[in-house]
């Protein structure tokens, strides 16, 4: 892609090729030889990071479509069962999932690195347009990709979203009839967005291309700014961008792999874990972290036409950037106000993130207009105006003699910035999260739990006290519908044989058929079968329990959490505490308060708990002490009863837990291994280039 | 990078790239594992598998039913005394795949023949009580096979294979 290549290959048969499809030629010139500025800093790997993050979702999807389906009335349950079923489904969800988090991570740097280098600027427009291009693909592919596992989140999400449109005049309705298919988010919805989700990362790699074809052709900017000027002021591409590239992304696959093992949930939203129900709205609709920036200016503005208009000119104006910004000079290095001004913008944007997490009330919304008046004020007004009267510092004569100013001393910025740049992507986390929060019912106590942390695991003996609970009581009216009888004989569960599975299966009774007469029928439960749910359908249920739904408990401890608020959440990501739902679900079945505080009114039919939010359930104290004879001898009260069922609830939602965190441990062990290796290897080639 | 100036920087230089190399190798080599384990049949897949029983009482002499188990078609022939004479005269190295018929079913059991109705040529359903052979006959290419589910003519290599099974009870099968 930099001119004609000197590479000949000296075997004839690739000789042969070559002469005929240069492209061995090709990639020679563009990864090999390519010359590259040796100032290059760590930031510039993140390009590296951002290749490697579209490989590993393309390849993780197309693996996860061949068991997925997306039908509005299975995809939800084939998400779990690759999830549970599927050989390594679980690390392959982790991966695809956490993945799409770490693509927006790394192309939100790679961002705010090309801002700060200014590296839009003349002749690198079009490649900087290219990259608008392909963030705005990857928002509508993330966006697809969420509504798939067809949870409550996912329906509402693409709701919200696809009614933005609804704001263009005239045709709005027309419009989001269209991409919806039908009357509402339905089916057919979910269909299409299926088959865009699976083709739009193949249009992405193709515009990467384009990317990398325009950045081979300008040459890559630099810290310093200033174009290499002779041999001296560059390196080629291998061995030394791609040994540093490669490290980088050693030490990004660590980082990634603490969300995969250890914090898989960490990012997403425990609503996602409800299915689609098109009855019901969740309190707070949240979109995931990466949008929330652009969700805030949605949000800010009072009307609702130019509410998407400005959502959407917030990304489009990224393209007018180098049109915006006509300062000569390129780094924010020498440039004394705008760097000032850029870290504002950054702050800016997180400011944006955190408050498109709260609920738009009170001093959200102003703090909010506020804020969205400045991220436009940055663009329109303030580069505009800064590269006109800016007088910029003097930059270095050339690459080299910027290497040569600043030997040493110039890891501290770095690795501060990476600490700013954590704390700063953890409160925007953390005000999504804060936003689930708040109902009112106080904070359920952290219980102890022996699957808690890196090395959890769980304790066989609550598993089974916890099954026989769930058994005895809970059964009566909640089902268990993605637990098969043959899971508890798995490794990692309650630790039962394969006969006493079956056993425990045959006292079932299972609905199957039709026979050859054409009926259905009744038969012993056999190992493969899945727990046979209380009621046939939501109706019955309903009829049954005072108009309530008796939630499926397979996924309620994963679907269930509270806000633990900030900087609580941050300390959460480093302690790798993820029992909220546990903790929830031990705190409500322990809540129940005979009478309700004075001034509380309890409707008709419901009981009064500390912990539910909004205090009044329709589920009765299902526990009491003694209601239950456990054979360990193990106590009958409603605290332990409470806390075996949460602990067989937790292995319920996640069967093998014990199995991602013991790969964990392998994964790391290895990634610190490369990642050093890796950083020796750097540094030796890189003593040759200085 | 080629003008190291002291002998024992090379080896040691070496020693770092080769090391590097191979753990980079060990780790792509297994990332590829859980890429492919994924594609054999998962957890459900492998418990619906589960043995199955089939009960014998329904079949006439003379007729057969088609099961399915694991995704596969299983024949169950009530072999007539006829079917059974033709297939145990035959002398068994004429045969293209010699089994006798007697290995064939269950002692006690000669009436009921068992097999996967599957042509072991390319994978089509032979149909029951056709062919000259007055057991199966594929019709895709034209393989037939007789009474004991062996194969007598055509592109099939072998005899359709029987499954593992086992008699419960004088009329009732488990498959598996
Ligand atoms: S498949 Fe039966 S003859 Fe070819």
């Amino acid at each position: 892609m930099s001119g004609p290549s000197d590479f000949q290959p000296t075997n004839p048969a690739l000789k042969w090729i070559e002469r005929r499809l240069p492209i061995m030629g090709l990639m020679h010139s563009s990864f090999v030889a390519y010359p590259t500025p040796r100032n290059l800093n760590y930031w510039w790997t993140f390009g590296a990071i951002l290749s490697l993050m579209l490989g590993v979702q393309i390849l993780t999807g197309v693996i996860l479509a061949m068991h997925y389906t997306p039908h509005a009335d299975l995809a939800f349950k084939s998400v779990e069962l690759i999830v549970r079923d599927v050989n390594y489904g679980w690390l392959l969800r982790n991966v695809h999932a956490c993945g799409a988090s770490m693509f927006f991570f790394a192309v939100y740097i790679h961002m705010f690195r090309g801002l700060y280098y200014g590296s839009y600027k003349e002749p690198r427009e079009v490649l900087w347009i290219l990259g608008v291009i392909i963030y705005l693909l990857m928002m509508a592919t993330g966006f697809m990709g969420y509504v798939l596992p067809w949870g409550q989140m996912s329906f509402w999400g693409a709701t919200v979203i696809t009614n933005l449109f609804s704001a263009v005049p005239y045709f709005g309705e027309s419009i989001v009839t269209l991409l919806w298919g039908g009357y509402a988010v339905g089916n057919p919805t979910l269909n299409r967005f299926f088959s865009l989700h699976y083709l739009l990362p193949f249009v992405i790699a193709g515009v990467v291309v384009l990317h990398i074809w325009a950045l081979h052709v300008a040459g890559q900017n630099n810290p310093a700014g200033v174009e290499p000027k002779t041999e001296k002021d560059t390196v080629a591409f291998t061995p030394y961008a791609t040994i540093k590239d490669m490290f980088g992304v050693s030490c990004f696959l660590l980082f990634f792999a603490w969300f995969i093992f250890y914090m898989p949930n960490y990012l997403g939203d425990a609503e996602n874990y409800i299915p689609a129900n098109p009855a019901v709205t969740p309190a707070h609709i949240v979109p995931e972290w990466y949008y929330l920036p652009f969700y805030a200016i949605l949000r800010s503005i009072p009307n609702k036409l130019a509410g998407v208009v400005a959502m959407f000119g917030a990304i489009i104006i990224l393209a007018f950037l180098p049109w915006l910004d006509s300062a000569k000079t390129r780094s924010s290095k020498y440039r004394p106000l705008a760097k000032q001004f850029f870290w504002m913008f950054v702050v800016v944007c997180i400011g944006l993130g955190y408050l498109g997490a709260q609920p738009p009330e009170g001093i959200y919304v102003i703090v909010g207009r506020i804020l969205t008046i400045a991220y436009f004020a940055y663009f329109l007004i303030l580069l505009p105006l800064l590269s006109r009267i800016e007088k910029p510092r003097p930059v270095p004569n050339s690459i080299a003699d910027d290497v040569l100013a600043k030997s040493g001393g110039k890891a501290v910025p770095m690795v501060s910035s990476v600490v700013a740049l954590m704390v700063a992507g953890g409160l925007l986390l953390g005000g999504a999260e804060s936003a689930r929060a708040a109902e009112g019912a106080p904070k359920p106590p952290a219980q102890k739990w022996s699957f808690s942390g890196p090395f959890g695991t769980f304790d066989r003996g609550a598993l089974q006290r916890g099954l026989q609970v769930y058994k005895e009581v809970c059964a009566s009216c909640h089902g268990l519908s993605f637990v098969a009888f043959r899971n508890l004989a798995e490794s990692g569960g309650p630790g039962y044989s394969v006969a006493q599975a079956a056993a425990f299966a045959s006292e079932y009774k299972v609905k199957d058929g039709p026979n050859d007469q054409g009926e259905m029928f009744e038969r012993p439960g056999r190992p493969a079968d899945y727990f046979p749910s209380p009621f046939p359908n939501e109706q019955a249920a309903r009829v049954a329990n005072g108009g309530a739904f008796p939630p499926d408990l397979s996924l309620i401890t994963k679907a269930r959490s509270y806000g633990r608020g900030f900087p609580q959440f941050l300390i959460d990501f480093f302690t790798q505490y993820q029992e909220q739902g546990p903790d929830y679900l031990v705190a409500l079945m322990q809540g129940y308060e005979d009478k309700p505080p004075a001034g509380f009114t309890l409707p008709e039919g419901s009981y009064y708990n500390r912990y539910f939010p909004g205090h009044a359930i329709k589920m009765p104290k299902p526990l009491n002490d003694g209601q239950v004879t456990y054979s360990d001898g193990s106590p009958a009260t409603v605290a332990q009863y409470s806390k075996d069922v949460t602990t067989f609830l937790m292995w319920a939602a996640e069967p093998h837990m014990e199995a991602r965190k013991a790969l964990g441990l392998q994964v790391f062990v290895f990634l610190i291994l490369l990642t050093v290796l890796l950083y020796f290897t750097k540094k030796k080639v890189w003593a040759n280039a200085h | 990078m080629t003008t190291a100036s002291s002998a024992d920087h090379p080896t040691r230089r070496d020693f770092l790239y080769v090391a590097t190399g191979a753990v980079a190798a060990v780790g792509a080599a297994a990332t590829v594992w859980p890429l492919v384990a994924q594609m054999n049949p998962d957890a459900a897949t492998i418990a619906a598998g589960a043995p199955i029983e089939v009960d014998l009482t329904p079949i006439a002499e003379g007729q057969d039913i088609k099961v399915f188990w694991r995704g596969k078609p299983i024949y169950i022939s009530h072999r007539t005394k006829k079917q059974i004479d033709e297939a145990r005269k035959v002398p068994v190295a004429s045969l293209p795949d010699p089994q006798s018929d007697e290995s064939r079913v269950k002692p006690g059991h000669d009436q009921w023949l068992v097999v996967i109705g599957i042509c072991t040529h390319l994978g089509c359903i032979p149909i029951a009580h056709e062919g000259a052979y007055d057991g199966f006959f594929c019709p895709c290419h034209g393989s037939v096979y007789d009474t004991s589910g062996r194969i007598r003519q055509g592109p099939a290599p072998t005899n359709l294979p029987v499954p593992p099974y086992t008699f419960v009870s004088d009329t009732k099968i488990q498959i598996g």
